[in-house]
């Protein structure tokens, strides 16, 4: 019991040591004084002339159309490459295919970044693309790393998934490919779209993939962020930090909006199942099969 | 009976579905993943040039001759300097201590979001999931407001009349403690709490029934059984914190040195990419053992055994 309240303590303190610097951040953004330890009064001054900043706001954009392409093919790579990992068991190759997938998750984004460079630069030599550097080169390193951890999270969801569903529809004729797009889909969707959120956070916040492989001109918001921090903290970086930290909260209490209501609909629809099914005479053994989706 | 014929010689031409589903994510990895590596290795043995791109080619052909040239000298200048190699050791010690201080912070707060209740659970493993998708930048910029000399730590402290004058902790090494280990620590608590959910907790009850003490059976029992864990968050830990590269250059003083801001400033202000390169396949050859401890925990996770 004793060690349980610890670990209660443990939680509790862990939280607000991540929470409170960001709580901090945000309520500095609204500080009126130009010094930024100095409190002078409220104000929303510093989020007024961030509209104003041309170059930042272009960056927001190019930073915002970035991540939009990165969510949708990091989405369907990092599904596929879970859907092998999780349902092929046996092919040549595929230890490396299993270390490619999942390296990415923790090699040093310097050594990722300066590999992806090198390619460009010698890709560009080869075979005279990409002729320069930009949206395409950072949207290619940035699908890279997030479809790994698109990976993770569908191919958690595939392993949990009652297999039977999908042999149940192949046996009743059904080619795989449509199993695929109307069983499985359907079912992992859910982590589909945490998969995708997440890519588009991720990719909105990379600093050093993209300081590595974007040409002149083509800045992303993280950039034009660490170039004015390098030099200390300064009010309008407040307001910007505090916008992304806004951004990245509504879509994390999306994700857990949506996941909640799928899950809730799914377990109403198991529930009416098991009531139509035990009000038919016949009892089926299947009863306990049903629910096991519920428990896990 | 035609079109039959083209088909079937369509189909021995187009790759089976199979072949697809295997091929397009392996191409997409290989291409941009793995064959930039050997990229690095070739480039590390070129010599620097003021050129575009900045180095030298290493082979070459000339009067039917292939010539390949292979300058050590890059390596050699690794091995020499001691500013390198005390930037490879401070970076491990500074991956190392942040690990072990993630881990001893991290379990206490993984094991009670696993022996939380159901609905409860979802809510805080979204709450430790949340920081790992806000930038970096942005949670060690909220660090440098706070530690700075006139920040609201030596603000506070001074207001409550325990110190006199204020502390320096920015840009020092304890900042970038703080800092890494403010970063990481949603990347140990996340898997440790996907396996420490999963234990069956009648192996508990059974060990106290036959009289082991919580402690007993907790060191004897949900540690061992943790390890894949264990090792998952560590490895997400210590491996991208040899690397780090924006947590020491703003939270870091001039007495940090670690192999992530070096490559850095080797590339960007030096504009030296041999050397740039030699760094990182040096830097990839040390952390190549915890890259393949980790993918065999990942594998094992993936495939659902324990």
């Amino acid at each position: 019991m004793k060690r349980f309240r610890f670990s209660s303590f443990m939680l509790v303190a862990g939280l607000l040591f991540i929470y409170a610097p960001m709580l901090i951040l945000v309520i500095y953004s609204f500080n009126a004084s130009k010094l930024v330890t100095v409190w002078g009064g409220w104000s929303i001054k510093w989020y007024v002339g961030l509209m104003d900043n041309t170059q930042l706001m272009g960056s927001v954009v190019r930073s915002l159309e970035i991540a939009c392409y990165t969510a949708v093919a990091a989405v369907a790579l990092g599904t596929l490459a879970a859907f092998v990992l999780t349902r092929i068991t046996h092919f040549k190759g595929r230890t490396l295919f299993g270390g490619l997938v999942t390296a990415p998750l923790v090699m040093p984004e310097v050594i990722t970044g300066l590999s992806l460079l090198l390619l460009f630069v010698a890709m560009a030599q080869m075979i005279g693309w990409p002729q320069e550097r930009g949206i395409i080169t950072i949207w290619i390193a940035h699908t890279t790393f997030c479809a790994a951890y698109v990976a993770v999270v569908v191919s958690a969801r595939l392993r949990e998934l009652d297999l039977s569903i999908e042999e149940a529809a192949m046996d009743l004729g059904a080619r795989p490919w449509k199993v695929f797009f109307l069983i499985t889909i359907p079912m992992i969707a859910p982590s589909l779209g945490a998969g995708g959120m997440m890519s588009f956070a991720l990719s909105l916040d990379d600093l050093v993939l993209a300081s590595f492989v974007s040409g002149p001109g083509s800045t992303t918001l993280p950039m034009e962020v660490f170039s004015a921090v390098r030099l200390g903290v300064k009010p309008e970086i407040n307001a910007v930090a505090s916008l992304i930290l806004l951004a990245v909260s509504l879509m994390t209490f999306l994700v857990w909006f949506f996941s909640r209501r799928a899950e809730e609909s799914r377990k109403r629809a198991i529930q009416q199942a098991i009531e139509e099914g035990a009000a038919d005479s016949w009892k089926q053994p299947d009863v306990r099969r049903a629910q096991a989706p519920e428990a896990a | 009976m035609n079109m039959r014929k083209f088909k079937r010689r369509l189909s021995r031409i187009i790759p089976g579905g199979r072949q697809m589903v295997i091929g397009v994510p392996f191409i997409w990895l290989f291409m941009f993943f793995m064959l930039p590596f050997f990229i690095v290795l070739k480039i590390s043995f070129a010599e620097a040039d003021v050129a575009i791109p900045p180095y030298t080619e290493i082979y070459s052909y000339l009067d039917q001759k292939v010539q390949l040239l292979l300058n050590l000298s890059n390596y050699a200048m690794l091995a020499g300097d001691e500013l390198y190699i005390a930037a490879y050791l401070g970076s491990l010690k500074m991956a190392l201590i942040s690990t072990v201080l993630c881990l001893l912070i991290g379990y206490p707060m993984a094991y009670a979001i696993a022996s939380a209740r159901k609905e409860l659970q979802t809510v805080l493993v979204l709450l430790i999931m949340m920081p790992t998708w806000t930038a970096i930048l942005i949670r060690v910029y909220a660090w440098m407001g706070i530690l700075s000399n006139n920040g609201l730590l030596n603000g506070f402290l001074m207001s409550m009349g325990w110190i006199n004058e204020p502390l320096q902790i920015l840009n020092t090494n304890l900042a970038v403690y703080i800092g890494v280990v403010y970063s990481y620590l949603p990347f140990m608590i996340l898997p440790l709490y996907a396996n420490l959910v999963k234990h069956d907790n009648s192996l508990l009850e059974a060990a106290s029934d036959l009289g082991s003490s919580t402690f007993n059976s907790f060191w004897k029992i949900t540690i061992p059984l943790s390890k894949n864990g264990i090792v998952a968050g560590c490895m997400l830990v210590f491996i991208p914190v040899v690397g780090e590269f924006v947590i020491p250059e703003l939270l870091g003083g001039p007495e940090t040195l670690m192999i992530g801001k070096v490559l850095w400033q080797e590339f960007f202000n030096n504009r030296d990419w041999p050397v740039a390169s030699a760094l990182a396949v040096v830097m990839l050859a040390i952390l190549i053992v915890p890259i393949i401890l980790f993918n065999r925990s990942q594998a094992k996770e993936m495939e659902g055994k324990e």
